[in-house]
């Protein structure tokens, strides 16, 4: 066994762990972060992407061990007063189906949106490529993300890439759900 | 999935690294960015008895200017080396290729040097760094040597860097004269490996192509140089036949791999697709 100390979600953590031990299973096992969940255990899919001292990472391929000294936020973790706006888009766009995959999806869009803060519909599909949804939700995310941006960017108005944010937003923004009711 | 037990080694130095890989015997494994070993021991294709950690080893991660070369650590991770200005300034192949790799989680993980030393035939950055005859410093506990690119990839997944020893650095030269660069990468989905990748840098004087080079992805067991385009480019009117031409002989004497992205017939007839398209983007025509 090796000593780690990790803060997550701001707190710090001491513990015991097996070289072997894989971050996502510490956080879900030991630290009890059961909101970062395994998709493929593959590294393809990312539903178990965290932040690892701010940067995105798919927690099933980094040690537990590689992140003594760290700071981990996990989607427990992105809001500090209520909903992240990213959180906050996404429950708004409907940017999820089964869900299965958002925890991912959110936490590599904050992290693109901290690169590039008004990305264009083909810059979030290349930004958030390392994440996949099998209920292939994906028009919905992009439009999340960018709504998420604009929020971001703060007064919601205009931006380069045309996207206006409507003042108030549901579901029916979807086109799917707007065409069936 | 959990990889299976092994001992763990987190050294500081890259002497005490190669100390841990000597005390490790036959059975040790060097971890860098783990975006390719972590998966591998996962699936308990790889089981090392020792795991050496280099991310805590000072002075392998950045990129520094040497003169008449770049010099890019072997810790430093494709994120750090696409926003590095010295990478861009001169050696935009590098940069343009890695963004290519993955993801922006991997890349965030995934470094340059384990990249080239893990060595995947499909993998984007051999073939850029053969195009632009990089060289590789590779420590032991007798020295350093320096390897050329040429005689870096050995085999599948085997470089030149043998038991005991470690990539501590990779020298890129900078380039003099009116050069142009491209990596024209062919894949299905987003984040998957390259099918066949074309890296062509290109010098061009007085209208003409003065001298070319063409690294080839995932054309073989290990990257390699179309040489016969290289030869047939040399000296030719910058003008999109003549490159057309020279591209037709973009996989002659390679043996591709079949696999169930594509036939080795399919790789070679996109070896010249793509080398057509990157000579002459690299050309600037």
């Amino acid at each position: 066994m090796t000593p780690i100390t990790v803060r997550v979600d701001g707190a710090a953590y001491t513990d015991d762990v097996e070289p072997r031990t894989l971050l996502v299973h510490y956080l879900r096992e030991q630290v009890g972060k059961v909101g970062t969940v395994v998709g493929c255990d593959t590294s393809n899919c990312g539903a178990c992407t965290v932040h690892l001292d701010g940067e995105a990472v798919k927690s099933c391929t980094v040690l537990a061990v590689q992140a003594d000294g760290c700071e981990v936020t996990t989607i427990e973790g992105v809001g500090q007063d209520g909903l992240h706006p990213v959180q906050k888009a996404f429950h708004e766009m409907h940017g999820l189906q089964c869900g299965f995959c958002t925890p991912g999806m959110i936490m590599a869009s904050i992290d693109l949106l901290e690169d590039n803060p008004d990305p264009s519909d083909d810059e979030v599909r290349e930004g958030i490529e390392g994440n996949l949804c099998r209920c292939t939700g994906y028009q919905n995310i992009v439009r999340a993300v960018r709504h998420a941006a604009a929020e971001m960017r703060g007064g919601g108005g205009g931006s380069r890439n045309g996207h206006v944010s409507p003042a108030v937003v549901d579901t029916a923004a979807a086109p799917h759900v707007a065409v069936q009711a | 999935m959990i990889p299976a037990p092994f001992q763990y080694v987190r050294p500081t130095t890259v002497e005490e690294a190669l100390q841990a890989i000597a005390d490790g015997g036959e059975d040790v494994k060097v971890l860098a960015g783990g975006q390719s070993l972590i998966p591998v021991m996962r699936l308990r294709l790889a089981a090392p008895e020792t795991v050496v950690d280099l991310g805590r080893v000072a002075g392998l991660r950045g990129v520094r200017d040497d003169g008449d070369a770049i010099v890019i650590g072997a810790m430093t991770t494709h994120s750090d080396v696409l926003s590095d200005p010295l990478i861009a300034e001169h050696a935009p192949l590098v940069a343009e290729a890695t963004a290519t790799v993955a993801d922006r989680q991997v890349r965030h993980r995934g470094t340059f040097g384990g990249a080239l030393v893990h060595a995947d035939p499909a993998g984007d950055l051999p073939a850029v760094a053969l195009a632009l005859d990089a060289e590789f410093v590779i420590a032991g506990q007798s020295g350093r040597r320096t390897v050329p690119a040429a005689e870096f990839f050995v085999d599948y997944l085997t470089t030149a860097v043998e038991e005991g020893e470690l990539l501590v650095e990779v020298r890129v030269p900078k380039l003099t004269g009116s050069w142009g660069m491209r990596y024209e990468k062919f894949n299905r989905v987003a984040q998957a490996w390259s099918i066949v990748a074309v890296a062509a840098v290109v010098r061009r004087e007085n209208g003409r192509i003065a001298e070319a080079r063409v690294g080839l992805t995932n054309m073989g067991p290990t990257p390699l140089r179309a040489r016969q385009v290289e030869e047939a480019l040399a000296g030719a009117e910058a003008t999109p036949e003549a490159v057309a031409a020279a591209a037709q002989r973009a996989a002659e004497g390679t043996e591709p791999s079949s696999d169930l992205n594509a036939q080795a017939d399919y790789r070679q007839h996109l070896a010249t697709v793509l080398t057509r398209r990157a000579v002459t983007a690299a050309a600037g025509l």
